[in-house]
């Protein structure tokens, strides 16, 4: 049993169900993002963990105590909000050292502890500024910093970076991420920005209408979804239905080219996703396999050029890299486009 | 566009006579107590009128009683109704109003019918009871005012957000209310505090008929008997009263300096 041990929580507003049977178990340490679309009930489940919302059913545990029992203010949970909520009548001194007043820490010791947070987040000298004379990043650090500073059991942050521009997204992400890393507490972060979900997560859990679809690193889940859903949410990807030629042997077929699967499959038809970058207009591998095509579309991305090949009924989607030497073949042509049977992923329900 | 620009001119001109015109006279009338020259007479009589000074002094002590009975009531009534009973909004806006429809006549009568010394609470038997009915009639009449600024003052900051930052950070209740949400909503007690002030250091219906020595009955009083004194206290009353509202103005625009862009 992991140090935050959620089962079987539910939570219903009126007659509709939000949170539907969700299951998790988080590592002492640990960096677990919720990536879902909006409404999935991410942020439900984060204020059941921080004790602002009741569940239906189910249990919260941490180092094996139940506390779904305790009030928000006797859960030692650490939380971090999308408008930062600094409190706008203190310094940021006063804001970090919040916490620490109401547990009855002295003077001379807060002061220290303050003092040693700002300089965590890098606010070393902003102490004796009010919040309204900080920018959005700076805020959003000094939160942190308060929401640390009480050395919480587990820290929650609800899309702490939405707020902010894209520039001061990419910098701060990285920097609660080195932060969350050098004082080793576990974290629950909710966004619905897959590529913040991607980039700072040991585990990412991937939900959709209060299910956790799949909880795995992300690795894992970019390239190995397990369901329609994830594979589609997460990243782009080339749905394709096939016809399964031989499914205890594991082979169907693409626009009439047999592809061996590697394990076997049920069915008349099957349901497969293919990243784009699997794709190619040359073999990348000896194990590539060719299917004959007719290119459709062209859009030049800079870098990248995204091609739509008509494969028999499919219709593919590929991403080759922009080289001078090699320009991207014309709309209508045929041509012949490769891939890897093993980046096939079969997709369950 | 000419001619409307000159009617508005005629229409101001019109408020501002009809609003000075008298306020001017009584002050002129105020000064000429000494017969001849213009002299501080009235207000040196009045001011040294011991009944001034009680009357005065147990209306302002009122008044601030008032203040922190309608600030202890108001402000955790105003917070919880937006924090977990919002749908309750509308009817309890609605009950803080009633205090301006409903006559404080009908309100004192009812106190003295409710209370009174055959009553299940005899208030009025004493001097002290007297005084927390007259209170608490005070604060009623002042609610309207009262609860209008604090939730104006709550509604300028995310109290829900705020209000939770602060549970898990470990503050019970009591903390949320005197470290986070008092002090953001303060500049808006404050307005309520002078408005309670003014309404209470004048009033005369509640005051004169539980026949307590406040200032205004006092005010009555002076002005059923003197000729020249009733003017002078006229204008002190009527300075208090735009002391509290320059108050306001100050203090709001104070706020504005050390808590802008929020
Ligand atoms: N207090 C509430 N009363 C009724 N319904 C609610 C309440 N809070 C949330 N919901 C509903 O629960 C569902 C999930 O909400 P939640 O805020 O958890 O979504 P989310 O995944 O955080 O979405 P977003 O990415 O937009 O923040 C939504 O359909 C929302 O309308
Ligand atoms: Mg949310």
């Amino acid at each position: 049993m992991g140090y935050l041990h959620i089962s079987n929580l539910q939570k219903s507003f009126g007659p509709t169900q939000v949170v539907k049977d969700f299951n998790l178990s988080v590592e002492k340490g640990e960096f677990i993002s919720f990536l879902g679309p909006s409404g999935c009930g991410k942020t439900t489940t984060l204020r059941m963990v921080a004790g602002f919302e009741t569940p239906s059913a189910g249990t919260i545990q941490i180092e094996g105590r139940d506390i779904v029992r305790l009030r928000p203010n006797q859960r030692n949970i650490g939380m971090v909000f999308q408008s930062y909520a600094l409190f706008p009548n203190l310094t940021v001194a006063d804001n970090v050292g919040f916490g620490l007043r109401v547990a009855g820490v002295s003077r001379a010791e807060r002061a220290e502890r303050v003092a040693e947070m700002l300089g965590i987040v890098g606010l070393g000298e902003y102490g004796a500024r009010y919040p309204f004379q900080l920018s959005g990043g700076q805020q959003q650090r000094v939160a942190l910093a308060r929401a640390l500073a009480v050395r919480p059991q587990v820290l929650l942050l609800d899309e702490p970076l939405s707020a902010l521009d894209a520039k001061i997204r990419v910098s701060l992400r990285e920097e609660i991420r080195a932060i969350q890393r050098k004082l080793g507490i576990t974290t629950i972060y909710v966004t619905h920005d897959q590529e913040e979900a991607l980039s700072m997560s040991d585990r990412i859990v991937v939900m959709n209408n209060g299910v956790a679809e799949q909880v795995a690193a992300p690795y894992e889940i970019y390239n190995r979804p397990t369901t329609r859903f994830v594979a589609n949410f997460v990243g782009t990807l080339n749905l394709i239905e096939a016809q399964v030629a031989d499914g205890p042997a594991g082979v169907v077929e693409i626009g009439g080219t047999p592809l061996p699967l590697g394990r076997p499959v049920q069915g008349a038809t099957v349901a497969l996703a293919l990243r784009p970058e699997s794709v190619s207009l040359v073999p990348a591998s000896g194990r590539d396999v060719p299917l004959p095509a007719e290119i459709s579309e062209v859009h030049f991305l800079g870098s990248v050029i995204r091609i739509r090949a008509r494969v028999g009924t499919a219709s593919l989607s590929l991403d080759t890299f922009n080289t001078p030497d090699a320009p991207p073949p014309p709309v209508g042509e045929q041509a012949r486009i490769w891939l890897n049977p093993r980046d096939l992923m079969v997709l369950e329900e | 566009m000419r001619m409307q620009r000159v009617w508005a001119w005629v229409a101001l001109a019109f408020g501002l006579v009809y609003f000075f015109l008298p306020l001017i006279g009584t002050v002129e009338f105020s000064l000429r107590m000494r017969r001849g020259e213009y002299s501080l007479d009235a207000y040196r009589v009045v001011l040294s009128d011991p009944r001034f000074q009680q009357t005065f002094s147990y209306s302002v002590v009122m008044a601030l009683c008032t203040i922190v009975v309608g600030v202890l009531i108001v402000v955790p009534t105003a917070y919880w109704v937006r924090l977990r009973l919002p749908r309750l909004r509308p009817i309890v806006e609605f009950v803080t109003l009633l205090p301006l429809v409903i006559p404080p006549i009908v309100i004192v009568f009812g106190y003295i019918r409710m209370y009174n010394t055959s009553s299940f609470l005899p208030l009025t038997g004493s001097a002290t009871g007297t005084n927390f009915l007259l209170m608490m009639g005070y604060t009623t009449l002042a609610l309207p005012y009262m609860y209008r600024a604090v939730d104006t003052g709550l509604r300028a900051i995310d109290i829900r957000t705020l209000t939770e930052a602060a549970q898990s950070l470990g503050a019970g209740w009591f903390t949320i209310m005197a470290r986070v949400i008092m002090p953001n909503v303060l500049v808006a007690i404050l307005s309520g505090a002078f408005l309670t002030f003014a309404i209470v250091i004048g009033e005369f219906v509640l005051a004169a008929l539980l026949n307590r020595p406040a200032f205004g009955p006092y005010l009555q009083l002076v002005g059923a008997n003197r000729a020249y004194e009733p003017a002078a206290l006229a204008v002190i009353a009527f300075s208090i009263t735009w002391i509290c509202m320059g108050l306001i103005q100050l203090v709001t625009r104070f706020s504005r300096h050390t808590q802008a862009r929020r």
